[in-house]
């Protein structure tokens, strides 16, 4: 393995590690500090019961999430130190609100978790809110990070030398507010349908556990509206892609020919020796008019480019299909649980419970995919059209040593995590 | 060096604050380090005890306390990306090795916090929470002493023309960085015996750590004098900033200070006094270092002007650390007010 490659993959599997509990650590407190509401609300102790067990839960997995996070940190200098020497100047600047964010949050959470019995009522729920809201903020800030790698702006080269630089345009860059909204959609709705498929789960053994029916819909507040969202948040990403990436779009479609009424594809497999994607289900002209709204506007595909500047098409393209795949499903089983939450108060029916208990998983898998598509799908750059991969990444030679290292650490970790949790999960049960 | 200080502008501000950070880490998360050494150190009739009162008054605060290290590092890449850069490349290894540490600590930490496991359960991720605890700031403290040397910067010079070990290892496998290694966690540990004597509230209790800071303080004295002793050929730069420069003397004699107070307020058990003079002396040994190598970042090559980052970037990295205090020292002192305060208020 070469050390370009074992960097990017000790990178992909540090940062696909990091975003699940990252996700959780963003919707959670949302969740718990509803239910603590209610419970103050109501007085009804099933609430009370289901705030402190979340709260217990997002205690295990936002401490993951912050010694994760912590390796990622780090892991910019360690691996990318040519990167970090490159973009620090202008993207520092959302790194360290960033940092200021997780200040708050992690102070805020002990605060919550430790406060219960020792500050009033009222203190206690705002702890919890400013929780929620400073996870949401460090969101916002690292993807304005990640976004202006997507689509560079604020610095002036000449030379393959930086003459100037403008951290606050490059933090608002083009892609910045669609991918930030992209973002906190799929945390609210991976982590929403993630609570209430392990609780309709339990409805299915057990279904008068007024606990598991409580915590569901609860979870469903959540994580419903913002799956039903979702695929309109993506049509806005991709539009933004269609404009400032057209490589990562046409990778993405499998599109290999420049042409106008562009087909939407469903499925199929990009033949990238023969520059043609097979089997795809094509939907006539699709493509043109989700890309740019007209349906015969000219779609540039990957014969218009060098191709040593294409990316991996299979695991972008791939990517894409399993992410609108499962956001399809996800979107399609929210609105039929929320129809039925609202029509009849509560949610009935074994067929809906197991479709809810079905999608559990899908919203991570949908975001770890989201995640090939724009990361891989930029290569061979780290930051698009100006510095590439091969250049970013660290001298040092052995990477695949804590490669190996980093990901036996990472699977040791997820599986006493599940355990723990599934244990929790029982014995609330 | 006198002239150095004549130039100090927003680099030089934007550094101090870089130290100002590490300081706010080293006297919380670094006691929450030195506390994993004295779980691993528990011994005695009150074992158990010993525990219990380290894990309660780690958990509501090591997650807050960790940050300091991240807006250290955010700060240092964001200010001073060229340093950065250096020092990530030379030190990967013993960096690397920190962060498994770091993982390992936390996660060993909560698992045993929360884990509804069995009892030899616990036992193991306390172990390994302990373990983690006292090998974390050790290979802090040889990264650290491996730029103060030189070396890092020395090594920098030849990635590409020299071999694997002469830049990737043998610059932090020497004596002086082991010897700051081994001071760190000394002072950390130092400082954990000191805090929990504190928050003991039986008498026994507060002995045991009373008793522990007394014997750390011994440790921190001996391994000083190591790091010193080793300096003279290990980190000569470093060695005439420590005795040759204009407030040399004066930082040298507050330290000396600081150490003989803490150590006779915790010999006639004025624990108020002590923790103050422990935390004062901690921070002079760090500002000393910083001072040490003035006017440079990574010595003797990449100095604090030099990779800095443009005005542009610091000035609006000035405003958002002002704007983040503003919200975080009134949360910080909230959060430390409920984690001490024993009152428990009543529930609805
Ligand atoms: C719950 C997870 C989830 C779901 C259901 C979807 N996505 Fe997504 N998507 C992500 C989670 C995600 C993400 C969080 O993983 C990404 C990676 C980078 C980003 O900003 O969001 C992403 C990226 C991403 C990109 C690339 C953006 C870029 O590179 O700048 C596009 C074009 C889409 N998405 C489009 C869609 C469409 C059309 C969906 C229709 C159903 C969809 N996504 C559902
Ligand atoms: C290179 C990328 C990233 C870096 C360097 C990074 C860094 C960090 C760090 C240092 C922490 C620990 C904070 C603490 O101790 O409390 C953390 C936690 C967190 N990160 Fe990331 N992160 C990255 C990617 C992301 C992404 C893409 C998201 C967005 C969804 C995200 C969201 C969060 C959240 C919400 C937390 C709070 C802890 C938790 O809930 O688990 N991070 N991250
Ligand atoms: C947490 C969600 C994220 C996931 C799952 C993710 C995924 C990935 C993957 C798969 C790669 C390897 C790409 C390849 O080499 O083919 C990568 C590279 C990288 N990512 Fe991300 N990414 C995330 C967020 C971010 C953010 C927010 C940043 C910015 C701070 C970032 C910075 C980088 C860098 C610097 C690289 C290495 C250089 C490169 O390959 O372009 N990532 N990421």
């Amino acid at each position: 393995m070469s050390n370009l490659l074992a960097a990017r993959t000790q990178m992909a599997l540090s940062l696909g590690f990091h975003i699940v509990f990252a996700e959780i650590g963003i919707a959670m407190p949302l969740m718990m500090v509803l239910a603590e509401w209610r419970w103050r609300r109501t007085g009804d102790d099933t609430y009370r019961q289901l705030a402190q067990g979340w709260a217990k839960g997002t205690a295990i997995l936002f401490a993951v999430g912050a010694v994760s996070g912590t390796v990622l940190s780090f892991e910019l200098g360690l691996l990318w130190p040519r990167f970090m020497q490159f973009a620090g100047p202008i993207v520092g600047l959302p790194f360290s609100l960033e940092g200021f964010a997780f200040f708050t949050e992690a102070i805020f959470l002990g605060v919550y978790l430790y406060g219960w019995t020792k500050i009033s009522p009222r203190a206690h729920l705002a702890a919890g809110a400013i929780v929620a809201v400073s996870g949401a903020a460090s969101a916002i800030f690292v993807i304005m990070v990640n976004a202006w790698m997507n689509t560079p702006t604020g610095l002036t080269m000449s030379g393959g030398q930086i003459v100037r630089i403008d951290p606050i345009a490059g933090a608002l860059n083009p892609s910045t507010l669609q991918q930030a909204l992209h973002m906190l959609l799929a945390a609210y709705a991976a982590t929403g349908l993630a609570v209430a498929g392990i609780h309709a789960g339990m409805l299915l053994k057990k279904s008068a556990a007024p606990f598991h029916r409580a915590a569901l819909t609860l979870a469903l507040v959540v994580g419903a509206p913002a799956a039903i969202l979702q695929p309109l948040s993506g049509d806005l990403s991709a539009r933004t892609v269609a404009l400032w990436q057209p490589i990562k779009l046409a990778a993405l479609e499998g599109q290999f020919d420049t042409e106008r009424g562009a087909p939407l594809r469903i499925g199929g497999w990009p033949d990238v020796a023969a520059e043609h994607t097979r089997y795809a289900i094509e939907i006539p002209r699709g493509l043109s008019l989700l890309a740019f709204h007209d349906p015969d506007a000219e779609v540039r595909g990957l014969q218009a480019f060098d191709r040593d500047v294409w990316p991996p098409v299979l695991p972008v393209h791939f990517g894409f299909q399993i992410m609108v795949g499962l956001g399809t499903i996800m979107a399609v089983v929210s609105i039929w649980a929320l129809v039925t939450l609202v029509r009849k108060r509560e949610i009935t029916g074994r067929a809906l419970l197991r479709a809810l208990a079905v999608v559990t998983p899908f919203g991570y898998i949908a975001t770890e995919a989201g995640w090939t598509v724009t990361e891989v799908g930029r290569q061979p750059w780290t930051v698009q059209g100006v510095l590439r991969t091969a250049d970013a990444v660290t001298p040092m030679p052995g990477l695949v040593v804590p490669m190996v290292v980093f990901a036996l650490v990472y699977l040791g970790l997820a599986a006493i995590v599940v355990v723990l949790i599934r244990a929790m999960v029982r014995e609330t049960a | 060096m006198m002239a150095a200080f004549a130039t100090i502008g927003l680099p030089e501000v934007i550094a101090g604050l870089i130290v100002l950070a590490l300081n706010g880490y080293v006297l919380t998360g670094g006691a929450d380090y030195g506390g994993g050494v004295w779980d691993l150190l528990a011994t005695g009739p009150r074992r158990d005890e010993q525990q219990d009162l380290i894990a309660s008054s780690i958990a509501p605060v090591w997650e807050a306390n960790h940050v300091w290290l991240i807006v250290a590092v955010v700060l240092f890449f964001t200010a001073f990306p060229a340093a950065f850069s250096a020092v990530g490349i030379v030190l990967h290894i013993p960096l690397a090795i920190m962060l498994l540490g770091v993982v390992l600590r936390g996660s060993a930490f909560v698992f045993r916090s929360y884990g509804s496991g069995t009892r030899v359960a616990r036992r193991r991720w306390g172990l390994t929470f302990a373990v983690a605890s006292a090998i974390t700031p050790f290979v802090l403290g040889v990264a650290i002493g491996t730029v103060a040397s030189g070396a890092a910067a020395n090594a920098f010079g030849h990635v590409g023309d020299r071999s694997f070990v002469d830049v990737f290892v043998s610059p932090w496998l020497d004596w002086f960085p082991i010897a700051v290694g081994a001071l760190t966690l000394a002072l950390f540990a130092f400082l954990a015996a000191v805090y929990l004597a504190i928050a003991a509230t039986a008498d026994a209790l507060r002995e045991d750590f009373r008793r522990r800071a007394l014997l750390s303080a011994i440790a921190v004295f001996l391994f000083a004098a190591l790091t010193l002793a080793t300096a003279w050929r290990g980190a000569p730069q470093i060695m005439n900033g420590v005795v040759e420069s204009p407030w040399a003397l004066v930082l040298q004699l507050a330290t000396g200070a600081a150490a003989i107070t803490a150590i006779v307020a915790l010999w006639t058990r004025r624990f108020a006094l002590a923790r103050f003079a422990a935390a004062a002396q901690v921070s002079l040994i760090l500002w000393g270092w910083a001072l040490a190598q003035f006017p440079f970042i990574v010595p003797p090559t990449l100095s604090i002007r030099a990779t800095a980052a443009p005005d542009v970037t610091l000035t609006l990295l000035l405003i958002g650390v002002a704007v983040g205090a503003a919200v975080l020292i009134p949360s910080l002192r909230y959060l430390f007010r409920l984690a001490l305060s024993q009152s428990d208020h009543a529930p609805p």
